[in-house]
């Protein structure tokens, strides 16, 4: 019961910007759902997550809207269709009729869906063209969708300049039921998206393999992100919180574990991510001049590799027979460095085998080729040096 | 509709013409033996299609990997939409146009037997190719049954194996047409007019036009694929100067009036049962063939409205879902014409009735979640979610499968010589009813929730309608396999069928003893 009730008293006092899709009917929707779900706990979810943004109070009204001109259609559809079940029958006697045509009423039963649908679509127009306009944003971030992760770039606007990826973060022990799930489980990053509330962020995507897609329920946004194109939409959050969407193009084996996590502060707070987040980047931009210990990187490269290869080429470093390569013994990690590391950096076109230059560090590459070079069977004693990967690009 | 029959009543053709056993099935030419053929692997591959259903949602039975990896996963959900678009439903489409099109149209067979033999027998190897998928090094593709770039480019053999099963397939569909383009153009009865025809016919005259119109295209997006996998072609990368969205354009140019043509015979079915069983003539008939031809004509022009969040900009959008809403029009115009067919007739329910009130009660249902995803602020929430999942099933399924299932109930008489039994054919169909919707149903909320598509494991909120969905499937699946003994059962005995079991139906068709004997109009009636 509180999600509903909350909900109201947050709705917001100015409506008349939108078209009315908002008010009356969203009221009388809620209603509805309430006399509908005795219980509304999340796991009975009828309806649209509670929204955060105002269009996305729009999308959930005119949802509503639509709901009650088909719940209409459908009654007086329906109702005739079982009144003759159960006036028409033939065990109740008499003579079917006989007319079989009239051109007045099909002329009738065209015209007047035609105009039902003509009042329908006039604020859905001014809807989606308000979704459409991402001019005047206050920050721009870009969007990458990788195979299976997502990049976040600060472009423009106050926290430009920061850039990081956004890693699942749940066990894979909860994954293969040896754990209890978490409370977020599947819905949680390492980094997530943060953004301060009330301002206008335009959200430009694209892609590094295959086409992804970056879609954040509570706030009604959803766009494909292409691999060699730039795509764009917006979103102005009017409330605090933390909003969790997923991937919703199908890109592979982990489509299902690259989840979107957008965290709405205010401003104050921003500011101070803001801070620590160029502190951290400071602090490995440092790393990358550095000459590394062997078991440093091997270390820091396990870490690497469990967020980035362990996917396809497995912990253990058999990858999957027929399928994904083992790095255990591959002549690859055991032979030339000058050969792991481009195929490292560049991937292989044409295979799942993406180029990890433009997504880790030149410290990540580092360390996870070193890692790949002194782990299960392979002992190269070999270490590779950020240098040397910031040399190879 | 008078018609002067010809009254042979033999079971076999005559003086043992045609070969028998095994020989029989691989070289008929004879449109019942055909239509049999079709109707049987139709129902093998929904079965094999069904079963991949259920691993599906037995691994959604609750969150976590519990049976399959998640790329067998995605394998698995690809084949089950390939085999049942392309196996299951429209096989046994073709295959009710064989048997019953020469019946009603008063003509002794097809135009062309040898060619019709060919469009069925390239079916077995297609999808043995496409199941086999699944075997070779890399497994099947797990790419969803839209095949997407540059996903697709990236996967194994199994995905050159699936493009060749598809152009197969394609293949015998556009064969299938031609026939029956002309068969229904050039061999109808004297006196049978195109506006006097069955409305089976005219869905099917309209949905063959459909088919060899976009058929090629669809050839034409998976070559472009086969070309960018192995001869060096860019048409799906950018790195080469292409586009992968290029390829959803062409690939939803075939894949709208697709599922036209998947439902369309089936709404001429539905016309004609509804009819019979309220001993009415089908309201509205020659409004039932322009709203047909109109949804036909329509079908070509929203394509759009699959890739509203690809990135097009906002005029794209609007022109899509404007003329994605008017298809809404003729399709009411049907639906009001079929109530309008029931109203004040003399109505019995009979199993293929049945079906049939259920197909437009819950056909409706997949109408209306249509029009909600036309509207495009809105479908931006629920493209690629499990809403899509659930308006699909419920136009597929609850539209083209019950439509199916009714004209199956419906026409057994005539093929086989017996009733089916009726207490089991309602039992079926309450069943399915049942089931259907609880898996289903569920699924709108899963979508609104924001549940994807196309995961094989989900977050803790989806947990209890997956679980709901789930126990329905299996359910949904089970009862199918009463109408596999409720057919057998029939073809082996039952109460013997009259030529005319149905007193409210009309049809040359009816015309004929049950069963029908091998060779029919061999001297063609006129019709008045």
């Amino acid at each position: 019961m509180t999600g509903l009730v909350v909900s109201i008293k947050t709705e917001p006092n100015n409506m008349t910007k939108q078209a009315g899709w908002t008010g009356m009917s969203r009221r009388l929707g809620l209603i509805a759902l309430l006399l509908l779900s005795t219980t509304s706990r999340a796991a009975y979810n009828l309806n649209f997550q509670e929204p955060a943004t105002l269009l996305a109070r729009n999308v959930y009204g005119m949802h509503i809207w639509m709901m009650w001109v088909c719940t209409v259609i459908f009654v007086i559809v329906f109702s005739v269709m079982f009144y003759s079940v159960f006036r028409h029958r033939k065990s109740l006697g008499g003579k079917p009729a006989t007319f079989h045509e009239s051109t007045k009423i099909e002329i009738l039963w065209t015209v007047i869906p035609f105009i039902i649908l003509i009042i329908m679509v006039w604020p859905v127009t001014q809807t989606l063209l308000a979704m459409r306009d991402s001019s005047s944003p206050d920050i721009t971030i870009k969007v990458t969708g990788y195979q299976w992760k997502w990049g976040y770039d600060y472009l423009k606007g106050p926290g430009e300049g920061i850039k990081f990826t956004s890693v699942l973060t749940t066990p894979q022990d909860q994954i293969h039921n040896q754990a209890p799930k978490g409370e977020h489980y599947l819905l949680e990053v390492d980094k997530p998206m943060v953004v301060p509330v009330n301002k206008k962020i335009r959200i430009l995507t694209t892609a590094n393999d295959v086409i992804h897609s970056w879609y954040v329920p509570a706030l009604a946004v959803k766009q494909d992100a292409v691999p060699g194109f730039i795509r764009d939409t917006w979103f102005k959050a009017d409330r605090e919180g933390v909003f969790r969407g997923q991937c919703a193009e199908l890109c592979g084996k982990d489509h299902a574990y690259m989840p979107v996590v957008v965290e709405v502060v205010s401003e104050e707070k921003y500011a101070a991510w803001i801070a620590a987040q160029q502190q951290q980047m400071a602090a490995s931009a440092g790393d990358q001049d550095k000459v590394w210990v062997l078991a440093d990187l091997v270390k820091k490269g396990e870490a690497v590799y469990s967020q980035n290869c362990v996917a396809c080429h497995q912990a253990n470093g058999k990858g999957i027979p027929g399928v994904f390569p083992a790095l255990d013994g591959s002549k690859i990690a055991i032979g030339a460095k000058a050969e792991h590391i481009k195929l490292v950096l560049g991937g292989k076109p044409g295979t799942a085998m993406a180029a990890f230059a433009g997504q880790l560090s030149d410290t990540e590459l580092a360390a996870v080729t070193t890692y790949e070079r002194n782990s299960w069977g392979n002992k190269t004693g070999e270490a590779i040096q950020p240098a040397e990967i910031k040399a190879a690009r | 509709m008078e018609a002067t029959a010809n009254g042979h009543a033999e079971a076999h053709g005559h003086g043992g013409q045609h070969p028998t056993g095994l020989l029989r099935w691989l070289t008929t030419t004879n449109h019942k033996d055909i239509g049999t053929l079709y109707l049987f692997f139709s129902f093998a591959m929904f079965l094999v299609g069904g079963v991949m259903a259920l691993l599906i949602r037995s691994e959604l039975f609750q969150p976590g990997l519990q049976i399959i990896e998640p790329e067998r996963f995605n394998q698995i959900t690809t084949l089950h939409g390939l085999i049942m678009v392309f196996g299951a439903i429209m096989p046994a489409f073709v295959g009710f146009a064989n048997w019953m099109i020469p019946l009603q149209i008063g003509a002794s067979d097809m135009a062309f037997g040898r060619l019709n033999n060919l469009s069925f027998w390239l079916l077995p190897p297609a999808s043995l190719l496409l199941v086999t998928s699944l075997f070779v090094p890399g497994g099947a593709p797990g790419v969803g049954w839209t095949l997407y770039p540059p996903l697709s480019v990236q996967m194994g053999m199994g995905m050159d194996l699936a493009i060749f099963a598809v152009h197969i397939l394609g293949i015998s569909s556009i064969l299938g047409s031609i026939n029956i383009i002309t068969t229904i153009l050039n061999l109808r009865a004297p006196g049978m007019t195109l506006m006097k025809m069955p409305m089976f016919c005219w869905t099917w005259l309209i949905t063959a036009y459909l088919i060899i119109a976009v058929m090629p295209v669809f050839a034409g997006a998976v070559t472009m694929l086969l070309t960018d996998r192995h001869f060096g072609t860019s048409f799906f990368s950018a790195a080469g100067g292409g586009d992968p969205v290029l390829f959803q354009h062409v690939f939803w140019f075939f894949g709208h009036p697709e599922v036209y043509i998947v439902i369309l015979p089936g709404f001429g079915v539905v016309s004609q049962v509804i009819a019979t069983f309220s001993r009415k003539r089908l309201f509205g008939y020659a409004s039932m063939v322009y709203a047909t031809a109109s949804i036909a004509i329509l079908s070509f022009f929203v394509w759009g409205h699959h890739m509203y969040t690809a990135g097009m900009p906002v005029t794209g959008q609007l022109y899509f879902m404007y003329a994605t809403m008017l298809i809404a029009i003729p399709t009411g115009v049907k639906v009001f014409n079929w109530v309008a067919t029931m109203w004040r007739g003399h109505l019995t329910f009979e199993t293929p009735m049945l079906f049939s009130l259920g197909f437009i009660f819950l056909f409706t249902m997949g109408g209306f979640s249509g029009l909600v995803l036309a509207m495009t602020p809105v479908d931006v929430q629920m493209q690629d979610t499990y809403y899509v999942v659930a308006h699909f099933h419920y136009t597929m399924v609850a539209g083209a499968l019950f439509s199916a299932y009714a004209g199956a109930y419906y026409w057994l008489p005539k093929w086989t010589g017996h009733m089916y039994n009726e207490t089991l054919g309602k039992v079926h169909f309450w069943l399915t009813m049942v089931f259907f919707n609880m898996t289903f149903f569920v699924q709108h909320f899963l979508g609104l929730a924001g549940m994807p598509r196309r995961i094989p494991d989900y977050a803790l909120q989806f947990a209890e309608f997956n679980k709901i969905s789930s126990i329905g499937a299996f359910g949904l699946g089970l009862s199918q396999l009463l109408f596999l003994y409720v057919v057998i059962t029939c073809i082996r005995g039952g109460a013997k069928a009259s030529q005319k079991p149905w007193d409210g139906a009309e049809g040359l068709e009816w015309e004929v003893p049950s069963p029908a004997p091998y060779h029919t109009w061999e001297t063609q009636p006129v019709v008045k």
